[in-house]
């Protein structure tokens, strides 16, 4: 077990893990946060994308250990005082998910994109949200809503 | 999902890293991850001890180094895609970099970690090549300074010894003379290349006087395409050249394509590879 | 519908259900954390067909954090019965027996040999390693075609055959009919393993409660199904089992079955009086989980030389795996009306043989036998254009069905359509001509990426399904739903429905529909559903069957609410009902608009009980069961463009268009949704899917780094435009819509890409057009 101390959603959180905890895993079942999804074994489908230092990593390819120290954002510190994020508004009036479960890291792609400046023309929207996998949406409304969260639209 | 249980250390500088590993061929370190976590996950990779080398923060850089830049091993490939200077001398390097996995391989994933897995399916290794680049390994005896043509040695094998480190990776200077491309072929934008082709064209008063050709998963390791060289140097066209792309290659079958249609794919991206180097 | 006022059906509403997903909130199965808990992993055989020697559990046993561990033969006294098959499509149909753990053979690679049970996922992990399972490898059968053959390894060796049936459908003179034929056109099609790769893997935990009673979560389609299923595996009754299907995260079919991980952690829950919790694994999930498609089909087109089809027949072989699942038999022959598709052809006759391989089971995919159909019909289609130089979209035009309700060879009614006016608005959207001339001057200059377009006139029959046909294709059960509409005594409304989703948004169309009919605000709607306790008669969701039966039963008993109600308020206020109008949420008497009563404060007055008509019983609840009289007959018609770059084979989407005709609409952003998640799915198949074994029977895609569900980046915005030809069948006139995209476009794609490569004489590209079969085609057409 190995002392990590890390910052999630503004709260200062300080826990003993073991060093083959994925962080998804730290935060799923230590700190109660489910609402990351683990959506496969290889690193591909993006689901449990959240944000470290405000740019999007997925938590299933970070150690718990690798954290300590850092700032985590998770789906469920995204709104403020009760209002959507924008991009999660966006992803309501677009309908841009269906099922859900690949929603969290895809709005979280999304943020990291756009904060980043990076979500410009519908094909770079596109090709940056390469590393998330939706099987619902056929990724035609998500496009749509990330352009109109990023102002283009 | 879950991998192997492993002892996990931190090292708070290069050498502390070495004592760490302290020779152990179980031990492996841990940069960004992004290359070593996957396979742990699927219980593929189980090493007994990880060395965390990701805070290493004075091994994160851009530098310029005269006729070189010197880029740190533990930059991150997005770091390395948004440097200026790398933009500015030496854009090979950068633009690849932006072509690496997703944008979330990009925020963790490391040059270092990437060179030193020696993936022959890895985009920056023949980049590597075709640039001649070199690469600063530490061990116990102090440091060694590797030309890329010697440092991939088999696949997933590196010129890195179990008790060294990967701290530096060197790339020459790009001139106005020299033109760059870098081909990738892949079904999906996250998948790792099919084939690739790294190629440098150097100009000489307009005409083309020589080329360098890097090829990615074109056998165990990337590959320098020799035949394709000679054969520009000799006066062909990059045409002519570009079907020699191939020879000597004994490319992977897979789900992916088939040896034959490797070959057949490296000769088409490398015609491009080198007309776009020669525009650019 | 005449009488209903529509508020909210036909209207964008935002989804009701976006705002726990959007926070993280999803109730999925992997969320639920009961104390006590079990974690189990399964060990499954490396090996596609071996027999087991021996199981050695000594190690897992005594490693960290182990409770128990057992192999197929300790759990033998567990099961009353096999994982059971539904639809035993014959009557001399070969049904192996199942059981949740492998005993003496495996038949596939990851067939379940052993289970681990620890006090955590990772420790069940480390165990689930150490047990030793002594396997004598055997040979096996892979492929479905050779598996046929003689002296192919048998998958079961006491069947003494791995042809598990054979089905036919002809219609009366068949030969006759098609013997004055000008031209035959035949072509064999071979459609690859898809793999469903729902994001939300599959997941399960069982609890016992103090009493033996079973409470058990699932990722399900089908809580109702699973409850009676478990019931037969377990020999419990069913009504000591609770099954609930909370969030779950995608299905397209993969989750409408009855697992071995689901009776294995009730059978284990039972025995170590613990609650037992499996989540699957990505990887795992590629071989225990069901595969769709993996068939072979010979399809012959008789017509005239001017382009009338005579007559259509198909040999289909499909592959069932290596035991059947719930439906596994059944699934081709959901297309087994459907060879015809929009088409007036006259003669009709399909054989369909089921075979087993050492493989995973196949079951329903989306679009479940229908995109096996229509993929064939409509590639057939341009070979026969091709053959009598006919243009593709001419020849579609000529053989559409244009009256309707029309009665096919195939035997059934198609109740409406208007596939004309389909395919007209499709190539009003596309440009036709525009797309044409970019194709021919691209060929004229010799450009390395030519265009292609390719067309994909479709019809379907979904809404499973009459009871009574179900009942003559030997389908074990009925094709019914039920929904209950509940007033509370202040006026909002529980409706309570039979069918669950997992993506498709029934919260909010199931509100919209009881919002309308009882004219209360759709906010005062909460829909309840997935759990067995609360939802008592259902037949779950599949087939494209929510809204066509599912909803009208909602509708059905938002009619008989409205009619106590009408009974009621006309004793209070002392009219016949006859003189009380319904309008926006209120009855009020005919000449005398001030004189009226909302429905809900009727509610309230049913529920207060005070002033009722003579035996009337008080509350304001009623239920509704539907059973469709027909199916439900969508159509229209896609296009897609694709760009192929002949140098490297690569072929790329750049445009579809898809023009359908799902009757009436209820909520177009929850529509147009389906049809887009619909279509990548079929795209995905024509381009990127493929679930390969190698001829040792090792899944060679057995992950999503070699499995291609494509991205974003993959793909572009899709065109979608709608006519609508309502369904004269149920009262909403709507049919159904969630497998329309995917029986539609893969043919047009695959057409696509052939028409980009014909100049070349390419004349097919297997599915998936990979990069190496396009240069391989081009290069066999250059020869």
């Amino acid at each position: 077990m190995r002392s990590v101390a890390t910052t999630v959603n503004g709260t200062r959180h300080e826990l003993e893990v073991e060093p083959r905890e994925l962080l998804v895993y730290v935060l799923r079942e230590r700190l109660g946060l489910t609402g990351t999804n683990v959506g496969c074994d290889t690193s591909s489908c993006g689901s449990c994308t959240v944000l470290v230092g405000g740019e999007a990593v997925k938590s299933c390819t970070m150690l718990g250990v690798q954290a300590d120290g850092m700032e985590i954002t998770t789906i469920e510190g995204l709104a403020a005082n009760g209002e959507l994020h924008p991009v999660q508004q966006a992803f309501h009036d677009h309908h841009a998910l269906q099922c859900g479960y690949c929603t969290p890291g895809m709005v979280l792609a999304a943020v990291s994109l756009i904060d980043a400046g990076e979500a410009g023309s519908e094909e770079e929207i596109r090709t940056a949200l390469e590393g998330n996998l939706c099987r619902c949406t056929g990724y035609h409304n998500i496009v749509k809503a990330v352009s109109a969260a990023a102002g283009r639209a | 999902m879950i991998p192997a249980r492993f002892d996990y250390e931190i090292a708070e500088s290069p050498e502390h890293a070495l004592e760490l590993l302290g020779g152990n061929g179980d031990a492996k370190l841990l940069a960004g991850g992004h290359s070593l976590l996957p396979a742990m996950k699927l219980r593929i990779a189980r090493p007994s001890l990880l060395v965390d080398i990701g805070r290493l923060d004075a091994l994160s850089y851009v530098r310029d180094a005269g006729t070189q830049l010197a880029i740190g091993a533990l930059t991150r490939h997005k770091d390395v895609r948004d440097d200026p200077l790398l933009q500015e001398h030496c854009p090979l390097v950068s633009t690849t970099a932006g072509r690496i996995g997703d944008p979330q391989v990009r925020h963790r994933g490391t040059i270092g970690g990437s060179v030193a897995h020696g993936d022959p399916a890895s985009d920056l290794p023949a980049v590597l090549l075709a640039l001649g680049a070199e690469l600063v390994v530490v061990g116990k005896g102090g440091e060694r300074v590797v030309p890329a043509a010697e440092f991939f040695t088999g696949v997933f094998e590196t010129a890195v010894g179990p008790a060294e480190l990967l701290t530096e990776v060197r790339v020459p200077k790009l001139g106005a003379s020299t033109g760059w491309s870098y081909v990738k072929f892949h079904r999906r934008a996250q998948d790792w290349a099919t084939v690739g082709v790294a190629a440098l064209v150097h100009r000489d008063n307009g005409a083309v006087a020589g080329a360098s050709i890097g090829l990615t998963n074109m056998g165990g390791t990337p590959l320098l395409a020799r035949a394709a060289e000679d054969a520009i140097s000799g006066g062909a066209t990059l045409a002519e050249a570009a079907a020699r792309i191939a020879d000597g290659a004994e490319p992977p079958s897979d789900q992916a394509a088939s040896a034959d249609f490797r070959r057949h794919l490296a000769q088409v991206l490398g015609r491009r590879a080198l007309e776009e180097a020669l525009s650019r | 519908m005449a009488t209903m006022e529509t508020r909210y059906i036909g209207t964008a509403v935002p989804r009701k259900e976006d705002a726990a997903f959007l926070a993280g909130r999803g109730t999925y199965v992997d969320n639920l954390r009961l104390e006590g808990a079990l974690a189990m992993a399964v060990v499954r055989s490396p090996y596609a067909h071996a027999r087991i020697r021996g199981v050695d559990l000594d190690a897992a046993r005594a490693a960290e954090g182990v409770v128990a561990a057992f192999a197929g033969a300790d759990l033998a006294e567990d099961w009353q019965n096999g994982l059971p098959c539904a639809w035993p499509v014959t009557e001399d149909i070969k049904m192996p027996p199942h059981f949740p753990l492998a005993v003496d053979e495996a038949r596939y690679q990851g067939d379940g040999v052993a289970v681990v049970l620890a006090e955590s996922r990772a420790l069940a992990r480390d165990a689930a390693e150490l047990v030793e399972v002594d396997y004598e490898p055997l040979p096996v059968a892979v492929e479905v075609e050779a598996s046929l053959e003689q002296g192919a390894p048998l998958v079961h060796d006491d069947l003494g055959t791995n042809e598990c049936y054979v089905w036919k459908l002809e219609s009366d003179g068949f030969a006759d009919g098609v013997a004055g034929a000008d031209v035959t056109v035949t072509r064999r099609y071979v459609q690859p393993r898809l793999i469903p790769n729902a994001i939300e893997p599959r997941g399960v935990v069982a609890q016992v409660g103090p009493a033996g009673d079973l409470t058990v979560w699932s990722a399900t389609q089908v809580p109702h199904i699973l409850r009676f299923a478990l019931s037969l595996v377990l020999g419990l009754p069913e009504a000591r089992i609770r099954v609930i299907a909370p969030d779950v995260g995608g299905g397209f079919g993969s989750k409408l079955d009855v697992y071995a991980e689901e009776a294995l952690a009730v059978a284990l829950a039972r025995r170590l009086g613990r609650p037992v919790k499996w989540v699957e694994e990505r990887s795992e999930n590629y071989l225990a989980t069901i595969h769709g498609r993996d068939v072979v089909t010979d399809l012959t087109f008789s017509a005239t030389k001017d382009g009338k089809i005579l007559g259509v027949h198909a040999d289909v072989k499909a592959a069932m795996g290596a035991y059947l699942q719930l439906v596994t038999p059944g699934i081709p022959l959901l297309g087994a009306w459907l060879y015809a598709g929009p088409y007036d052809i006259p003669n009709y006759s399909v054989t369909f043989t089921g075979v087993f391989t050492n493989t995973t089971p196949t079951d329903a995919y989306r679009g479940a036998g229908r995109p096996e159909a229509t993929y064939v019909l409509e590639r057939t289609m341009d070979a026969l254009a091709a053959e009598l130089g006919i243009d593709p979209v001419e020849l579609r035009r000529q053989n559409f069905i244009g009256e309707f309700p029309s009665t096919i060879a195939s035997g059934l009614t198609i109740d409406a359509g208007d596939y004309h006016a389909s395919l007209d608005k499709l190539l009003e959207q596309l440009d036709l001509d525009g797309v044409r001339a970019e194709q021919k001057s691209r060929r004229d200059s010799g450009d390395a990426k030519q265009l292609g377009v390719g067309f994909s006139t479709y019809n379907e029959m979904c809404g499973l399904a009459p009871s009574r046909i179900l009942g003559a294709i030997r389908y074990a059960v009925g094709g019914w739903d039920s929904a209950t509409i509940r007033f509370q005594p202040l006026g909002s409304v529980q409706a309570i429905i039979g069918t669950s989703p997992h993506g498709q948004g029934h919260v909010t169309t199931f509100s919209q529909i009881a919002a309308d009919a009882l004219g209360v605000d759709v906010d005062d709607v909460e829909i309840l559903h997935g759990d067995t306790a609360v939802s008592q008669l259902g037949m779950d969701t599949y087939g494209s069957r929510s809204l066509p039966v599912g909803g009208i039963a909602l509708w059905h008993a938002s009619q008989k609410v409205v009619e106590k109600a009408r009974q009621l308020v006309a004793h209070q206020l002392e009219v016949a009902p006859d003189d009380l109008e319904f309008s926006g949420g209120a009855f009020s008497v005919k000449g005398s608009p001030d004189r009226s009563m909302t429905i809900q404060a009727a509610a309230f007055q049913a529920h207060a009980a005070h002033n009722l008509p003579d035996g009337m019983e008080p509350g304001l609840e009623e239920t509704a069961t539907y059973d469709p009289p027909n199916f439900s007959w969508p159509g229209g018609a896609h296009a897609a463009v694709v760009e192929v770059d002949t140098e490297t084979g690569d072929a790329r989407l750049v445009r579809y268009v898809a023009v359908d005709d799902v009757g009436a609409v209820v909520n177009p952003l929850i529509v147009d949704g389906q049809v887009h998640g619909g279509i990548t799915q079929g795209i995905a198949a024509a381009l990127y899917e493929e679930g390969a074994y190698d001829e040792d029977g090792n899944l060679l895609t057995a992950n999503q780094v070699t499995y291609l569900v494509p991205s974003a980046a993959e793909l572009p915005s899709f065109e979608l435009e709608r006519t609508e030809s309502r369904s004269p069948t149920n009262p909403l006139g709507v049919k159904g819509v969630g497998e329309t995209g995917t029986i539609a476009a893969a043919p047009a794609v695959i057409n696509a890409v052939v028409d980009a490569l014909s100049h070349l004489g390419v004349t097919d590209v297997q599915m998936p057009a990979t990069p190496e079969r396009v240069w391989r085609a081009i290069q066999e057409a250059k020869q």
